[in-house]
């Protein structure tokens, strides 16, 4: 075992393909057919590589037949992304649904409360720039800033930057949760019609450090892939094969969102460097083991591990299931 | 007095503690993560509405928030500049 830690690398994510597909379809079976008595699975599929594994995992446990796709589009949402999607589920031989919510998020005021803040802050925005929100820390620096900013990038590309106030943060992030939490109702509708389960795709990154939406895009009744870090996932996806333009993309997409978004404080770091620090962590590997492997300083690789440690921490609410106040402890 | 504002703000508003802030004046936040960022935002709104300063961006580090005395001392300074300017 010291041998083991010493010699410690990035290998050490590298899974057995085999056995790690075989053990998920297993226990996919076990707990949907047998534990919730559900015949098949709906996956909700977005065009990127962790849906994509997720459906094609789902297709192995359940077979084609038994597993329906389901694109929830908007207005907002890249028409790129809904052809990759349903080009890999038609490859597979599953059948797809496209169902466009915009209307749904039109009437729940999701648009019109998020730039309604958005306006507080910065009066020229327009509904047709784009816009996120961006936490602009390095993990590997000592802390992290506490504030949020708005980019915004209107439709001549040039961005604008603002502070984010606390009242217009939070009904920017609840309004754009409308998003999540209305896909998620459109999967439990196909779930229902086909007597299904809601397959989730969550990685172990986005579930663990809670880049998600409560009730939203994490919500589902099994999550196959929430133990698996982002760079296995991505192994997976080349074992399973007939993903090789949705892995390039999502890579491309993984190294824009380091230049900013929501999940800038988490993925500031590419998944390659990440990964091996998190699971090295995990298995109590030294730091100075572990920023050996990933070619970093001992003291940046404690600093990203203090983050994901906090990270974690602060999240917990959202991972909580409704809690009953009679088993409280 | 700066002091003791955001200790009773931080007790009772985000610990919820029925004893206050039960911490030493220099914890880290970062460290203990016992206040995280949006906890964070909520304090700024609390000292720009108490002590009528403005929390400009290239305040926001940790050196300035992340712990009671850092946050004290950050107030005071800005009130002493106030009031010589």
């Amino acid at each position: 075992m010291i041998n083991e830690l010493v010699n410690y690398s990035k290998e050490a994510l590298v899974l057995d393909e085999a056995i790690e597909v075989d053990r998920i379809i297993k226990m996919l079976r076990q707990i949907v057919l047998l534990r919730f008595h559900r015949q098949g699975a709906v996956v909700g599929i977005d065009g990127g590589v962790d849906s994509a594994v997720v459906l094609a995992l789902s297709a192995l446990a359940f077979g084609v037949g038994r597993v329906v796709g389901v694109m929830v589009p908007e207005r907002e949402a890249g028409e790129e992304n809904l052809r990759l999607a349903r080009e890999h589920a038609e490859a597979l031989g599953i059948r797809t649904v496209s169902e466009d919510i915009t209307a749904s998020l039109e009437s729940c005021g999701c648009y019109q409360r998020r730039d309604e803040a958005i306006q507080k802050l910065f009066p020229r925005y327009k509904s047709d720039w784009k816009a996120r929100i961006v936490l602009p820390s390095d993990l590997t620096e000592q802390g992290a800033a506490h504030v949020f900013y708005l980019v915004m990038e209107d439709p001549r590309g040039v961005e604008h930057r603002e502070k984010l106030t606390l009242n217009e943060f939070r009904q920017i992030t609840a309004a754009s949760s409308f998003k999540q939490r209305i896909r998620m109702s459109m999967l439990y509708y196909h779930a229902d019609l086909n007597n299904y389960a809601v397959v989730g795709s969550a990685n172990k990154n986005e579930h663990e450090l809670g880049i998600f939406v409560k009730y939203g895009d994490n919500g589902g009744d099994v999550n196959p892939i929430a133990h698996l870090f982002k760079t296995q996932v991505y192994q997976l996806a080349g074992y399973l094969g007939g993903m090789e333009e949705i892995q390039k993309r999502s890579h491309v997409l993984d190294a824009s969102r380091s230049a900013g978004s929501q999940e800038e404080s988490v993925f500031e770091i590419p998944f390659s460097v990440l990964d091996p620090i998190w699971m090295g962590y995990e298995l109590g590997v030294p730091e100075n083991q572990v920023a050996m492997a990933v070619d970093l300083e001992t003291d940046q690789v404690i600093r990203i591990i203090c983050n994901i440690i906090s990270r974690k921490r602060t999240t917990d609410y959202l991972r909580a299931s409704m809690v009953d106040v009679n088993n409280f402890e | 007095m700066v002091k003791e504002k955001i200790r009773n703000y931080i007790g009772e508003n985000i610990l919820f503690n029925p004893d206050g802030f039960p911490y030493a004046d220099s914890t880290s936040f970062l460290e203990t993560g016992i206040i995280d960022s949006m906890n964070v935002l909520e304090l700024v709104v609390f000292i720009e509405e108490n002590f009528q300063i403005t929390v400009e961006d290239p305040d926001f580090t940790p050196d300035n928030f992340d712990s009671v005395e850092k946050i004290a001392n950050y107030v005071n300074r800005k009130l002493e500049l106030q009031s010589a300017g």
